[in-house]
């Protein structure tokens, strides 16, 4: 029979075991995605042959290869090289360059309101700002298309305006949450010491604010995306981006280069939400937990 | 009803002089009815009473937060410290950054404001720990980080809202230590509000018992124990018999 002194060494040599695991759970963590993905793509091959020999369909869903193919190195139907390839990564171009200016404007106006609502001495100020910021939610932007078209032209500038419709709630109710997030000990605390309204903005409302604004950030990048693709599709006069060449792919049946676009629009979406996500915990992990 | 803000002391070693202070809430609560409190130079009083009792009122008052609603509420102090129930530490900043954190909403210069930080660190024994983030440290290092931020201030008056409340036993006996400690060293004079009757006898030179709503005085203890006080005090037969009066004070007080 064991000792207990031999009991006790190996429940520490497996506790210890234990405690070195998760370093190695986090080099198998990759493969449960990727298992997905590989199931994911084998029933989009499943769906593609029935398509294509059964319902006689192909360009409605088209064989996964093909749709790679249309990324990497797309070719006209006869096999000669097409320009699809210059055509995908110019409208990818353009699409992020108005999600990104929509998301600058959608940042600086969102901030600003907030602002303005959360440092007004009276709480009216708040009371007549916020309904506002939630009117523009709940408007239905489709609705106002046509007007925004017939004002400011067919362009990048409407564009813009649609991107940062859809991507400005999320600042300002971030942004404001997070300036009223500071606790009342707090306040006390610089108000014993009579620290000016700008002292305290400076020194303990915006810091305490960051938090919730990068969260803001994050899902306001995410819809910039959407708004951008939305507004290409509505205002199709000057460069085209990615929403232009979903509609004219989608109209010609070119199936492959139609899920190309889908495709790298969405990676796009993924991107940004990651970027924003690492700029936040680059700005504010080191003392908060930002998920 | 008249209100009055805190008037000027004229005696210069009475610090805090409250008369017949009422406070009655907008809702009409009545917070506290005809305290009369003073906290001299040299002296730690303690305030214990039943939750909800105005003690936390009392120190609002003191500290200019809230404004008696009649009778008059003296201060003479020009520095006043405050310790909240929590440390109350802005996360995103350092040991050190929170310390410094009142001098510097006073404009004190950043050299000075630094080494009177290093200073207060030191204090509270917290060297070594000033580039750590709020996070990284324990409940009672937060509440020491707490206390020397209040101390860069040189306080004349140091109000203490409950600030130990939250910990465990045992840090709360060594806090209360450091800050007999302090008292001694620095030569503040303390106003403390309590829940705990032999943290109070132990840290005071006099003991306040509060009744309940609405708060009024029902009872003061000098306590003779000479400072600098030995812990272990707490376990003589003195000490327990005054426990034991104070108590059955804030028992009466609560009928």
């Amino acid at each position: 029979m064991a000792t207990l002194q031999e009991v006790s060494e190996a429940r520490a040599v497996r506790a210890a075991a234990r405690r070195s695991a998760p370093r190695g759970s986090r080099s198998v963590a990759w493969w449960p995605p990727l298992a997905v993905l590989v199931v994911l793509v084998g029933i989009w091959y499943a769906a593609a042959a029935y398509y294509d020999h059964v319902r006689g369909l192909a360009f409605l869903v088209p064989y996964p290869h093909l749709v790679a193919k249309a990324i990497v190195a797309p070719t006209m139907p006869d096999g000669s090289p097409s320009t699809f390839g210059t055509d995908l990564w110019s409208a990818l171009g353009r699409t992020t360059v108005v999600s990104l200016t929509g998301l600058a404007f959608a940042i600086v106006i969102g901030v600003a309101w907030a602002m303005a609502m959360a440092m007004a001495q009276a709480k009216w100020v708040e009371r007549s700002l916020y309904p506002y910021a939630v009117v523009l939610q709940c408007v239905p932007i489709l609705a106002l298309v046509p007007l925004i078209g017939a004002l400011f032209g067919y362009e990048f500038a409407s564009r813009v305006i649609v991107t940062v419709m859809i991507a400005l709630f999320p600042m300002v109710s971030n942004t404001l949450f997070g300036l009223q997030s500071a606790d009342r000990a707090q306040r006390e605390l610089f108000q014993l010491q009579r620290a000016s309204r700008f002292a305290r903005l400076v020194k303990l409302q915006v810091p305490a604010a960051l938090p919730s604004i990068f969260v803001g950030l994050r899902t306001s990048a995410g819809l910039s995306v959407i708004g951008a693709i939305v507004g290409d599709q509505f205002f199709q006069r000057g460069n085209p981006g990615l929403g232009v060449l979903i509609q004219v792919t989608a109209s010609r049946l070119m199936g492959p280069e139609l899920y190309a676009t889908i495709i790298i629009a969405s990676l796009y979406g993924v991107a940004v939400f990651l970027v924003f996500g690492l700029i936040g915990r680059l700005a504010v992990g080191r003392w908060h937990d930002f998920s | 009803m008249t209100t009055t803000a805190p008037a000027p002391v004229t005696a210069t070693d009475t610090l805090l002089d409250f008369r017949n202070v009422e406070m009655t809430f907008p809702n009409g609560t009545i917070a506290l009815q005809g305290v009369d409190l003073t906290v001299d130079r040299g002296q730690f009083v303690s305030v214990v009473g039943p939750s909800g009792c105005g003690k936390s009122t009392l120190l609002r008052i003191a500290s200019g937060l809230e404004t008696a609603s009649d009778g008059t509420a003296g201060v003479a102090a020009d520095r006043i410290g405050y310790v909240f129930q929590d440390a109350t530490l802005l996360p995103w900043r350092s040991v050190q950054g929170n310390v410094e954190l009142l001098a510097e909403l006073g404009h004190m210069p950043k050299a000075e404001r630094a080494a009177k930080a290093a200073h207060a660190i030191d204090l509270v024994g917290l060297g070594g720990f000033e580039s750590n983030l709020p996070k990284q440290l324990s409940g009672g290092m937060r509440m020491r980080v707490s206390l020397a931020r209040s101390l860069t201030l040189d306080p004349e008056l140091f109000l203490f809202d409950e600030p130990f409340g939250a910990l465990d036993e045992i840090t709360r006996e060594r806090l209360n230590d450091e800050l007999l400690r302090l008292f001694v060293e620095q030569q503040f004079a303390g106003l403390f509000i309590t829940h705990s009757v032999s943290e109070a006898v132990y840290l005071s030179t006099e003991v306040i018992v509060m009744s309940g709503r609405p708060g009024s005085i029902v009872g003061r203890f000098e306590v003779p124990f000479p400072m600098p006080r030995d812990p272990d005090i707490r376990f003589t037969p003195e000490f327990a018999e005054l426990v034991g009066e104070v108590s059955h004070a804030l028992r009466e007080g609560h009928r």
